[in-house]
């Protein structure tokens, strides 16, 4: 049941509250467990909440474990 | 290298080669059971990789004897239960919230704690009893609705508080000998909360390989592949493989929420019993909207029902398959324990995805 979904802020009714789509699906969320969201922003909603702002980028970690695995697993290259 | 099934093969391949020795990985997450079904993933894995399903899903930890206490407050007039979806069918000792509905109980579903208040809000003459169920990802929301109703006084809105932290069931399962882990797969929105720190303890007391991972066949894949690397290289430590939702200290304001209304207090987990400081209990300042002080009613411990092995399927030491009552006599139609009734318990997992032994990445 921790299933979070990500959406993207449409528009900001007030501090608590926002107008949020996933796909073609558009929804009321809370955002007031993360503080200084914007339109545009993608979050993960869980339970009709926002409980993160979600980045771009994937982090070091992964780039670097990926980078092992190509030179482990043979082939070098993308 | 565009293509996931490419990358994936890649993946499959690194896991392979390192491991070479019987290792035992735990998921800690129902939806990544159901991800790990879903995609086919245990096609892929070495045969020296046991993979095991934990206490990963809520509905299936909370106590029998909890679920009880929402069929008792069902049962008082004026009252009107609401709670999650997977909640209604989760059986008690002797009935359950659906079968009190049936029977002409209010009790009614609803998707996020803010819906609950809403209810409260527009039918002042009933009294809510929200069963708030669900892990740290699941907490916060309640402590924000919490909050609403205190701030508003809103004094016909209550909490059935059944919220557990996972921390303390990891170091449950951790030190248990029986179950005799190698590495944890950490669940990815519980660490969007939580942050990495409060996992230290398992690699560094326990030498546990711990990694938080995404959901998607890669992030799964990459997540054992950093497990087993760690555990050959003698170097077990918690690794963040989502970082596009989890930082390193987590959601400190979603925290500071929930610090503000709960405390930590013991709590009972379905199939591993009574774990110290595992819930979160309301602090005394908004005791006025615990449901079981309010109405007078209280959790007690009942036996689990004849022949059921939740207890075992959740601490990963037996499989769903292994339990005698296993798609005969409990089925997703008719689910005796927990862990078949939530789309996500193992037992339902191993029922829907399983039972052809389709593998899609070889096809």
């Amino acid at each position: 049941m921790c299933l979070a979904i990500p959406h993207r802020i449409l528009r900001l009714f007030d501090d608590k509250r926002a107008l949020a789509s996933a796909g073609p699906v558009e929804t009321e969320i809370r955002v007031d467990l993360v503080p200084g969201l914007e339109i545009g922003d993608v979050v993960l909603v869980h339970a009709g909440f926002a409980i993160e702002r979600l980045l771009e980028e994937h982090g070091q970690e992964i780039e670097a474990l990926w980078e092992e695995v190509r030179r482990m697993a043979g082939t070098g290259h993308e | 290298m565009n293509d996931t099934r490419q990358r994936i093969a890649l993946l499959s391949k690194a896991l392979d080669l390192l491991t070479d020795r019987p290792i035992k990985v735990m998921e800690v997450c129902g939806t990544h059971t159901v991800s790990i079904f879903r995609q086919g993933l245990r096609s892929l894995l070495p045969p020296s990789l046991k993979l095991v399903s934990g206490p990963g899903c809520p509905v299936c930890v909370t106590d029998q004897g909890e679920i009880d206490a929402a069929v008792s407050l069902a049962g008082i007039n004026g009252v009107t239960v609401a709670t999650y979806g997977d909640m209604l069918r989760v059986p008690g000792s002797g009935s359950s919230l659906m079968n009190e509905r049936a029977r002409g109980r209010d009790v009614r579903i609803v998707t996020s704690a803010d819906q609950a208040l809403e209810i409260a809000r527009n039918e002042k003459t009933r009294l809510i009893v929200f069963v708030a169920v669900g892990f740290e990802t699941t907490a916060p929301s309640t402590a924000s609705v919490i909050l609403d109703a205190h701030r508003d006084r809103i004094s016909n809105f209550t909490v059935l508080d059944l919220h557990k932290a996972v921390p303390p069931a990891l170091e449950a399962l951790a030190s248990d000998a029986d179950i005799d882990l190698d590495a944890l797969l950490l669940p990815g929105h519980v660490s969007v909360i939580l942050g990495l720190s409060p996992y230290g303890f398992l690699p560094e007391r326990y030498g546990i390989a711990c990694a938080v991972a995404g959901f998607e066949a890669e992030e799964i894949m990459l997540g054992l592949v950093e497990v087993a690397r760690q555990i050959k290289e003698g170097r077990p430590r918690v690794a963040s493989l989502y970082g596009q939702a989890v930082r390193a200290e987590g959601n400190p304001f979603a925290r500071s929420l929930v610090d503000r209304v709960f405390e930590p207090g013991d709590s009972s987990w379905r199939g591993l019993g009574e774990i110290p400081l595992s819930g979160y209990a309301l602090r005394e300042e908004y005791s006025s909207m615990d449901a079981l002080k309010r109405l007078d009613i209280s959790i007690r411990r009942t036996p689990p029902p004849d022949g059921c092995s939740c207890g075992e399927v959740l601490r990963g030491v037996m499989t769903p398959r292994e339990c005698p009552l296993f798609g005969n006599l409990c089925n997703p139609s008719h689910p005796v324990g927990p862990c078949m009734v939530s789309g996500e318990g193992s037992c339902a997992a191993h029922f829907r995805f399983s039972a052809g032994g389709d593998d899609p990445w070889k096809r």
